[in-house]
């Protein structure tokens, strides 16, 4: 039997971009994007095309990326093909912006889900680079009424159930629950895979699917937004910070150490 | 859903007692309820409950839902959620406050969800709005980079609070209370997830998240042993080592060493950074340290927007010089 995987990714502001070029709009109360900086697939979601490709490694699978957005850099969507996942849907409407709401963007992609239908895993970075939500997966999971185990380091389908290796404060636990699953995982699964030249080719040659909001037959209740945004900042820190100086390094080290004791915090 | 008041904190507890992050909780939600002139509520889930209930009370609480079933008294997510949502339910709150602890994590958008409202994740600072009586929460976005003030457009109006972004009330105990006992309906075939095994790694000595001194290593130590040397510093000190992401992505430490926004969050009284170059990431589990220290051969490293004091110098001649500096004057 093939497992039925999605991945769900998010097109993200690429967030190692220099602190310098990080503008925000405060009229607009977004984040500006930069035009020389191209725009990434969100890191935690290419450790989840990592899993979905592991799983695929070993068993028979299938893996479906799916992303909501208003538009696409398709060269950067299309980055999870080339690592090997087999087909990629876009939603891609004026309704569909980024905005701090998780509770639209999870309607959005749970609808799509239930029109490809039969997955058996959802497989999604723990949370997006943007706005730090941490949401979306897990009000999939609840939408759908699928099992959910989030922040996974290790993911792997056995007798019909997903098995994860979760991340605990002191260490990890391992987590089993039946399929259809949702599963979050983190940067602790290691690094994903590099394309392969023969994955770059493959990808290129295929067209995502492209839904708007009819295709989805989204009501307007879940639509909605629950959330406002009212204000977006950039903080300010005033710390000021006293170097502390030697006669080379060796020497700044030892007059540290006599610094913090000065100040009574050794 | 008409008539909802008062602010409800959803509980957790360690060994038995209330968790600090609890009594935080019960911090924030005070001033929220002052601020209303409503009552601050709180649910505590398990399988019996006693000393919890007046702990609550003397540390601010006007009333203590004791939420009891002999399935919760082990932590299992589906149960948990659905004893939350059955008491958020009856209480009615027009605000629900919990900890964005390991289990707030999971369990908050969750309970969201559920109850079809919006949740202010990862909040730093909560309000009420003077005009409207509406909760306001400030978080951090983009990594840390920017802050978020955020309202609700249904209720009740559901926040995650960043574990140490308030300290607890003093203990009060001639403070004043009401107990509920509030029995659930729950049954074991709602677990869906099952632990089938639990791995520690945790280092051995001073936990991370409790101690006054930590010394983390970032990106620029190059390799896993500088580690080493790291250890023994942070032991004359009597504290603890933590990481930067990169240096756990590289597998130089493990993964219950990092400190940052998907790490742990650290309040220590000093907090030496060894070649770690300070993105916002790893600054937003770091922001509550007292006094910061950064060694870093980069002038222009972030970290020294941020540090009290620092070193600009290569850590490898830095390091040993004030870790023996430090032996000798730990030693007098």
């Amino acid at each position: 039997m093939s497992i039925k995987i999605a991945v769900l990714a998010k097109q993200v502001i690429d967030p190692e971009m220099p602190m310098a070029a990080f503008r925000i709009d405060s009229g607009a109360k977004k984040v500006d994007t930069p035009a020389t900086i191209p725009p990434v697939v969100n890191g935690f979601d290419e450790n989840a095309v990592e899993a979905a490709m592991r799983i695929k490694d070993s068993q028979e699978a299938t893996v479906t990326v799916i992303s909501s957005g208003t538009e696409f850099a398709l060269d950067v969507m299309k980055k999870p093909l080339s690592m090997g996942a087999d087909e990629l849907v876009l939603l891609r409407d004026e309704a569909f912006a980024n905005t701090i709401d998780s509770f639209v963007t999870a309607q959005l992609l749970a609808a799509a889900i239930r029109k490809l239908d039969g997955f058996d895993l959802v497989i999604c970075g723990r949370q997006a680079s943007d706005w730090d939500n941490a949401q979306v997966p897990l009000g999939v999971a609840e939408i759908l009424g699928f099992s959910c185990i989030t922040l996974g380091k290790m993911v792997d389908v056995k007798d019909g159930k997903v098995v994860v290796e979760r991340i605990t404060p002191d260490g990890y636990e391992v987590v089993e629950a039946p399929l259809p699953a949702v599963v979050t995982v983190s940067n602790e699964l290691g690094q994903p895979r590099y394309p392969t030249l023969r994955g770059i080719m493959a990808a290129t040659r295929k067209l995502p699917t492209i839904w708007t909001a009819s295709d989805l037959a989204m009501d307007a209740g879940q639509l909605e937004p629950r959330m406002s945004l009212l204000n977006l900042f950039v903080p300010e820190s005033n710390q000021q910070c006293e170097i502390i100086e030697g006669e080379d390094a060796v020497d700044a080290g030892r007059n540290l150490a006599l610094k913090l004791r000065e100040a009574k915090l050794i | 859903m008409a008539d909802e008041s008062g602010v409800l904190v959803l509980g957790d507890l360690t060994a038995g007692a209330l968790s600090l992050t609890s009594l935080e909780l019960l911090a924030a939600g005070r001033g929220l309820a002052d601020s209303l002139g409503q009552e601050l509520a709180i649910g505590v889930f398990g399988a019996t409950l006693d000393q919890p209930s007046s702990q609550a009370i003397s540390h601010g609480a006007d009333k203590v839902y004791a939420v009891t079933h002999p399935l919760l008294g082990d932590y299992q997510v589906d149960l948990h959620l659905t004893a939350m949502e059955a008491l958020v339910k009856e209480a009615n709150p027009s605000i629900v406050l919990i900890g964005r602890t390991n289990q707030g994590r999971e369990l908050a958008p969750r309970l969201a969800f559920r109850l079809g409202v919006g949740l202010a994740q990862d909040c730093l600072e909560v309000s009420i709005d003077a005009s409207s009586s509406k909760l306001l929460a400030n978080r951090p976005v983009y990594g840390g980079n920017a802050v978020a003030v955020v309202s609700f457009n249904y209720t009740p109006q559901v926040a995650a609070i960043r574990p140490k972004a308030y300290e607890p009330l003093e203990a009060d105990a001639s403070r004043q209370g009401q107990v509920v006992s509030f029995p659930v309906e729950i049954d074991a075939s709602q677990a869906r997830c099952q632990v089938v095994e639990t791995v520690e790694e945790e280092a051995e000595g001073v936990k991370l998240e409790d101690a006054r001194v930590v010394v983390s290593g970032g990106r620029g130590l190059g390799g896993p042993e500088p580690f080493a040397v790291l250890e023994d510093l942070a032991k004359l000190l009597g504290g603890a080592v933590g990481a930067s992401r990169a240096a756990v992505d590289s597998g130089w430490a493990p993964s219950s060493y990092q400190v940052g926004l998907t790490g742990k969050t650290i309040t220590p009284e000093l907090y030496i950074t060894v070649a770690i170059s300070g993105a916002s990431q790893h600054l937003a589990g770091c922001s509550g340290a007292k006094v910061i220290v950064a060694i870093n051969k980069d002038a222009e490293a972030n970290i020294f927007k941020e540090a009290r004091y620092a070193v600009v110098g290569d850590w490898e001649q830095v390091i040993p010089a004030f870790a023996e500096a430090v032996r000798e004057l730990v030693q007098e």
